[in-house]
């Protein structure tokens, strides 16, 4: 679960990392002043709060220099749809703004810690050209970037904390400030099972280091543990998405016309990508799970035909321990309570196919039926045309 | 022969008396399995499918000479699963279980590599897989059996139900497989495409393999290398996930586009420049690995 701007800060404040002073989040204009009071004195960066980098280019974080300023940056900001280079050509509506006191800064640091698939573990991330994007850095200037693992078990030594502090050319005042920060925030990662803690920038003013922007990712895996966040709305769902999670199904909305429902998330990616191969556009992706019984296969069926865009439906089962008998029997069991607005096309494959197959073909709905899943996918194409 | 598991398997099964471990002990045992022990802590001494229950691994590998562990206890537990059974001294773990905290994972698989410096070399295959088979002589897993058939070729998967479109796919053609490993979709498994396929090139009952990836990660770049680099035997590959968003979680924890790496066109690339032949069709593996064989054979 990704975590927007203000949430990470909460955590960073709560395991002592020093960020700027905050006003808190606003929704609407009238608590505007009340922010500006909490985050003190001029100036004022006024942020806007989404799931997305390069919100500054895109004209969602504004500085104020005088409450006037602050007032019409935090108009402009509130409501407005952002889009920004990571947000794939969809705008992001800003419901939640960020007030906080600037901060005088002399130099900017990168420093992160991700889960690294190929270290297996945690590894630290730093970079004395903080400010840039880390996959810019990387492609750009690859030998700027500092990479540290950690063990998963003890976190970072001090050791390897001060040696960061030097690689990365701190003034030695800084030194012992860097390491308590660093070494927070490795413990922050691993306290949370995150995936991601990022501080881009790091900066540092007069008075110290200062997380002027993070951005936390958490292991959904973890959620078990965290009930804190568990409970959290995940603000990058869809409606659909979110109903989908309630009922353990497994969807993400796509942009193309063809709903899919298939057992397995790797049969589900590779019937998406044959639907493409075939030309068309799949719809969603849906793994309805191992035991595709008829009431997980009624409730995909209902999440699928909520989507306006889907014109066709394509349903590809491998039918292991559970059989593909039972396996019509669901789907036969599921249209009975759903509408089916739009052609259907089933491929079964696996134990007991042919009576699979048959109790199809004998039922009074109209399914056209799939040899294999090549032949299943073109079926789909042209009907949804 | 074969590789991680033959007829002489001695199996466990950690997670043995609940539901899951139940229903597909079960169905491993109707394929022929030789289970010859079950783990549940406070059910030791008791009998189960007709097989002894211990409350402890090593006292399940003591009194039994169990040397493979095959897992079903639940995601909060998993971890610690595996770490018994390496602190027992089985072979070969093998973790069905999905939904391991990463960092869970990423602990285990430090004490594996830790075990294996002090010369104890645990192999774990997993999580979120649906198992090892060999087919004809030892299930350990929750896949289809049935689907199956004794053969030459192997097979390495990050995906379940992708793995038996593959198996399917090949037993149609007439060509049967060595052993299937799913090495499953987290992002930090026990085992890796390279560890497996490692494994196939020095297996002489194994002629050809069947690589399945998908995006996210760079073990199909890993397992490019290699191939460039070690292995002398065909390799076929295929990659889920052409069509998927990035930065979209797709199912599996392993399968996500992140920061613009572990994309399909990167890891088609990789494999096609090591001279992998990569099949853009999923409906096409099984035949392309016929037609392929087949010309090998005519030369």
């Amino acid at each position: 679960m990704k975590l927007l701007e203000y949430e990470s800060k909460e955590l960073f404040r709560a395991h002592r990392i020093p960020v700027p002073p905050s006003g808190g989040v606003i929704t609407t204009m009238a608590q505007l002043p009340a922010a500006l009071k909490r985050a003190g004195k001029g100036p004022w960066v006024i942020k806007a709060q989404v799931l997305a980098g390069g919100r500054g280019k895109a004209g969602g974080i504004k500085l104020a220099r005088t409450p006037a300023e602050a007032r019409e940056a935090a108009k402009s900001i509130l409501g407005m749809t952002l889009v920004t280079h990571q947000t794939q050509g969809q705008g992001l509506k800003v419901r939640e703004v960020l007030i906080e006191g600037g901060a005088k800064i002399e130099r900017e640091i990168y420093l992160s810690v991700v889960m690294d698939r190929k270290a297996c573990g945690p590894t630290i991330i730093a970079s004395a050209e903080g400010g840039m994007e880390i996959e810019r850095l990387a492609a750009e200037k690859p030998e700027a970037i500092l990479r540290q693992p950690v063990d998963p078990s003890t976190g970072l030594p001090d050791f390897a904390a001060r040696r960061l502090a030097f690689q990365l050319g701190l003034p030695p005042q800084h030194t012992a400030g860097f390491c308590h920060l660093v070494k927070s925030l490795v413990w922050l990662f691993l306290e949370h099972d995150c995936s991601l803690v990022e501080v881009n920038p790091l900066v540092l003013t007069p008075k110290g280091l200062m997380a002027l922007d993070g951005k936390v990712v958490t292991d959904d895996n973890a959620l078990f543990r965290h009930p804190e966040l568990a409970k959290r709305k995940d603000p990058e769902l869809s409606s659909l998405e979110r109903e989908a999670k309630k009922a353990d199904l497994s969807y993400i909305g796509l942009d193309g016309s063809i709903g899919c429902m298939v057992n397995g998330a790797g049969l589900a990616m590779g019937t998406m990508d044959t639907i493409v191969l075939a030309g068309g556009r799949p719809a969603n992706f849906l793994d309805v799970g191992g035991a595709a019984n008829e009431e997980r296969v009624t409730k995909a069926f209902q999440l699928i035909l909520k989507d306006a865009k889907v014109k066709a439906v394509l349903v590809n089962i491998f039918g292991g321990i559970v059989k593909c008998d039972m396996i019509a029997a669901g789907i036969l069991a599921a249209l009975k309570k759903v509408k089916l607005r739009v052609p259907l096309v089933v491929r079964l494959q696996g134990t007991n196919v042919e009576k699979g197959r048959e109790l199809l073909s004998q039922a009074k709905v109209n399914i056209i039926p799939a040899e294999d899943l090549w032949d299943a996918a073109r079926k789909a194409v042209e009907v949804a045309r | 022969m074969s590789i991680l598991l033959n007829k002489d398997s001695r199996l466990m099964v950690q997670g043995f008396t609940g539901g899951t471990g139940t229903f597909h002990s079960k169905q491993c045992l109707e394929y022929g399995t030789n289970i010859v022990a079950g783990v549940t802590p406070g059910r030791g001494g008791t009998t189960h499918l007709d097989r002894p229950v211990f409350n402890t691994v090593s006292e399940a590998v003591r009194q039994t000479g169990a040397d493979v562990s095959l897992i079903f206890v639940p995601a909060p537990f998993a971890a610690d699963a595996v770490l018994e059974a390496t602190d027992a001294g089985v072979a070969l773990a093998i973790c069905i279980t999905e939904g391991i905290p990463v960092l869970d994972m990423a602990r285990v698989k430090r004490a594996l590599d830790a075990s294996a410096r002090a010369g104890v070399r645990v192999r774990m295959v997993g999580p979120n897989c649906p198992g090892v088979i060999t087919p004809g002589e030892c299930k350990a897993g929750i896949m289809p059996g049935y689907i199956h058939k004794p053969g030459r070729i192997g097979i390495v998967s990050r995906s379940g139900t992708l793995t038996y479109e593959a198996v399917h796919q090949t037993s149609q053609q007439g060509l049967g497989q060595s052993t299937v490993v799913g090495i499953g979709g987290d992002p930090i498994a026990g085992s890796n495409f390279v560890d497996i396929l490692e494994l196939f090139e020095s297996d002489p009952a194994t002629d050809a393999v069947v690589m399945i990836g998908e995006i996210g990660g760079s073990a199909e770049e890993d397992a490019a290398r290699f191939y460039r680099e070690r292995m002398s035997k065909p390799v076929f590959g295929f990659i889920a996930g052409r069509s998927a968003p990035p930065g979209r979680r797709m199912g599996h924890a392993g399968a996500i586009i992140e920061g613009g790496s572990g994309t399909h066109a990167s890891k088609v690339k990789a494999l096609r420049e090591a001279g992998v032949t990569v099949v853009e069709n999923l409906n096409e593996i099984g035949a392309t690995v016929a037609k392929a064989l087949k010309q090998k054979a005519s030369v």
